[in-house]
C-alpha cells in the first residue's frame, strides 16, 4: 500500500465517519404554557407597547347595549342581525352614493357571520371585533331580480336568521315557501337591477350564496365590516337592536 | 440507497482495520448525540397569555413564557431547533392591528429557526404576508405551494437543512389545499401541488441525495380526516411516504397529549404531532443518535 493510497483511504475513512448517525432512541411530550413559567421580561417589555396602544383604543367606549343580544335570539330575523344589516346600510350607503350616484336597495349578511353576542353594558371597540374578527369588506352588487328571486329562494331554504336590512320584506307562507318578497314596499321586478350589499366572503360564493353571480357590476367599498359597526356605535350613545317582521315565517 | 450505504460503512470498517492504530478520534466520536425539536403550531396571533377570567383557557399561554421554556430548554441542550407549522397569524387585536408584524418580530426574538404558511397567514392577501417578511429572521418552507408567479417567490423554499453537532436535519413544509378555503384574490397565483408526490420527493431528496440524518415534514394539512378519509392529512401522509421520521402538524387544532406513532409506507415507525392551538403549548421530541453505527434491526426505542 503506497502512501497515496493510505492517503485516499484515510480521505475516505474521514468521510465514512462523519456521515450518517442513526436514531437509536426518541422522547416525545408535551409541554404546558402556564402561570407557573417565568415570564420573560425582555419579551413582555417588546411586547408592551403593542399592548398599551391596542387596549387603550379597544377598551374605550363607543356606545351602550341595554340589553344582551345573541344571533340565536330569533328563527328568521334576530335584533343582533337586524342591527347589523341596518348598519350597513346606514354606512354603506353614503360611501355608495358618492361612488355611483345610485342608492342601495338593501343589505345580504350571513348568520354565521356574527361571531359573538353583543353584551349588555359599555360597548367598546373590543366589542366590534369580537362580534366581526375578520377583515371582511363591504361589496355592492347590482343584481337582477331574478337574482333577488334566487336570493328569496336560498332564505327559505336556509331557515337561518341570516340578517337583511328592513328594506326587504320577505314573509314564508307555513311550508316555508315564499309568500311574498318586497323590496322598499314594492314587489320584485324581474328586469330590474337592484344594488345589493353584502360582505366580500359571501359575494365569492362563502356560505353556498351562488346567486352574486353573474351580474350587472360590483362596485367595492374597501369598508371593512367592523368599521362600519365601530363607525355605527360611535353615532349612538345607547344602541336599540329590535326584532321585527322583516324576515318572517306565518 | 441502504446498499450503498451499507457498502460505504463496510468498506470504512475494513479500511479502519487494515489502518489499524491511525487515530481519528476528533471525526469517529461514539458519544451519543441529541438533538431537541420544539414546535408550536396554530398560535393564531395569541401574544399574552388568556386572562383569568377566560372560560376555557384561562391564564394559559403567552410568547414571554414559551421564551423562558425555550430558553431553558436550549440551556440544557444547545442542539434544539424551534418550529412552527403556521397559522401563525389571525385571532387577537396584535394581528389587526399590525398585520403579523410583532407576532414575526416575538418569533425572531425567541429565535425559531423555521416555519411553514398556513391558510391564515394568507389573511391579508399573499401581498400582506410578504410585507412582513422584513420582521422574521427565520426561513419559511413549503414544498407545495408553488409561489413562481407571486410576490412570494424566492421567499419560500421547499426545505431546510440545518446541521446541529454534526447532525444533518432536513425540514421540509407542506401546507392545505387553498381554494374554498382562502379567497382567490387572498393567495392569488399560488399554485397548491399534490403534498403525499412532494413529500414523496422531499423525503427522497433530504435522506438520498443531501444525506440528512433527520427528516422532518412542516405540515399545515389536518391531523385526520376520519369523515373525509380520501382528504390528506398528517396521518395519511405518514402512512403513504417513507424515509420522514417526524411530521409536526396543524390546521386542525388538535391537541394530541403525546405524538402518535404512526407505521409508513415501509413500515417503519414515524411520529406525527400536534399540540392543539393559541401557544397553549410547546410539543417536545428528542432524537438520539449513536454516530457511525447501525442500531438494531427494530430501529429507534420511542417513549411517548
Amino acid at each position: 500500500m503506497s502512501i497515496k493510497h493510505l492517503l485516499n483511504l484515510c480521505v475516505l475513512l474521514l468521510i465514512f465517519s462523519c456521515a450518517s448517525s442513526e436514531i437509536s432512541k426518541i422522547e416525545g411530550k408535551r409541554l404546558d404554557i402556564d402561570a407557573t413559567l417565568k415570564t420573560d421580561q425582555a419579551i413582555d417589555d417588546f411586547i408592551k407597547p403593542y399592548r398599551l396602544h391596542i387596549n387603550k383604543d379597544m377598551d374605550s367606549v363607543i356606545s351602550y347595549a341595554p340589553e344582551t343580544y345573541s344571533k340565536t335570539d330569533g328563527k328568521f330575523n334576530t335584533a343582533i342581525g337586524n342591527f347589523m344589516a341596518d348598519a350597513v346600510y346606514a354606512e354603506g350607503n353614503p360611501v355608495f352614493k358618492k361612488q355611483t350616484q345610485k342608492d342601495l336597495d338593501f343589505v345580504l349578511l350571513n348568520y354565521g357571520g356574527i361571531r359573538s353576542i353583543i353584551s349588555k353594558g359599555n360597548i367598546t371597540t373590543r366589542t366590534a371585533y369580537g362580534v366581526m374578527p375578520f377583515e371582511n369588506s363591504v361589496v355592492v352588487a347590482g343584481l337582477k331580480g331574478t337574482q333577488i328571486m334566487e336570493m328569496t329562494e336560498y332564505l327559505s331554504r336556509g331557515k337561518r336568521a341570516h340578517p337583511i336590512s328592513k328594506q326587504l320584506q320577505l314573509t314564508l307562507d307555513e311550508n316555508g315557501k315564499v309568500k311574498s318578497a318586497t323590496i322598499h314596499g314594492a314587489p320584485i321586478d324581474e328586469n330590474k337591477t337592484y344594488y345589493v350589499a353584502t360582505n366580500d366572503y359571501l359575494y365569492d360564493g362563502g356560505d353556498g350564496m351562488t346567486f352574486f353571480h353573474p351580474n350587472e357590476g360590483l362596485y367595492v367599498l374597501n369598508y371593512k365590516i367592523r368599521n362600519i359597526l365601530i363607525d355605527h356605535f360611535k353615532k349612538y350613545d345607547t344602541i336599540n337592536p329590535k326584532r321585527d317582521q322583516r324576515f318572517i315565517k306565518l | 440507497m441502504k446498499r450503498r450505504q451499507f457498502i460505504q460503512k463496510s468498506t470504512a470498517a475494513t479500511v479502519l482495520a487494515s489502518v489499524g492504530g491511525l487515530s481519528l478520534q476528533s471525526f469517529s466520536s461514539t458519544k451519543t448525540k441529541k438533538i431537541t425539536i420544539l414546535h408550536t403550531n396554530d398560535v393564531h396571533s395569541h401574544i399574552d397569555p388568556f386572562g383569568p377570567e377566560d372560560g376555557r383557557n384561562a391564564n394559559k399561554g403567552g410568547v414571554a413564557r414559551r421564551a423562558s421554556l425555550v430558553e431553558s430548554i436550549r440551556a440544557e441542550n444547545p442542539n434544539t431547533l424551534l418550529l412552527d407549522a403556521g397559522d401563525i397569524f389571525q385571532g387577537t387585536p396584535y394581528f389587526n392591528y399590525y398585520g403579523g408584524e410583532l407576532e414575526f418580530k416575538l418569533m425572531s426574538m425567541l429565535k425559531y429557526d423555521v416555519a411553514t404558511i398556513g391558510n391564515h397567514d394568507f389573511d391579508n392577501g399573499i401581498d400582506g404576508l410578504y410585507a412582513q417578511i422584513p420582521h422574521a429572521d427565520f426561513e419559511f418552507v413549503s414544498a407545495n405551494y408553488d409561489f413562481t408567479n407571486t410576490v412570494m417567490d424566492t421567499h419560500v423554499k421547499p426545505y431546510k437543512i440545518l446541521v446541529k453537532d454534526g447532525i444533518k436535519i432536513g425540514i421540509f413544509g407542506l401546507g392545505v389545499e387553498l381554494e374554498g378555503l382562502v379567497g382567490k384574490d387572498m393567495y392569488k397565483e399560488t399554485v397548491y401541488l399534490d403534498p403525499i408526490e412532494k413529500a414523496q420527493d422531499m423525503s427522497r431528496i433530504l435522506r438520498e441525495d443531501e444525506g440528512c440524518d433527520l427528516v422532518i415534514c412542516l405540515s399545515h394539512l389536518g391531523y385526520e380526516y376520519k369523515n373525509a378519509p380520501q382528504k390528506v392529512s398528517d396521518i395519511s401522509l405518514a402512512k403513504a411516504t417513507k424515509d420522514i421520521d417526524l411530521i409536526i402538524g396543524g390546521h386542525t387544532h388538535t391537541f394530541l397529549p403525546k405524538p402518535t406513532v404512526e407505521t409508513n409506507s415501509v413500515g417503519k415507525s414515524v411520529l406525527v404531532n400536534q399540540v392543539g392551538c393559541f401557544g397553549l403549548y410547546l410539543g417536545r421530541v428528542d432524537f438520539y443518535f449513536e454516530p457511525g453505527r447501525k442500531v438494531k434491526s427494530d430501529g429507534a426505542s420511542i417513549i411517548v
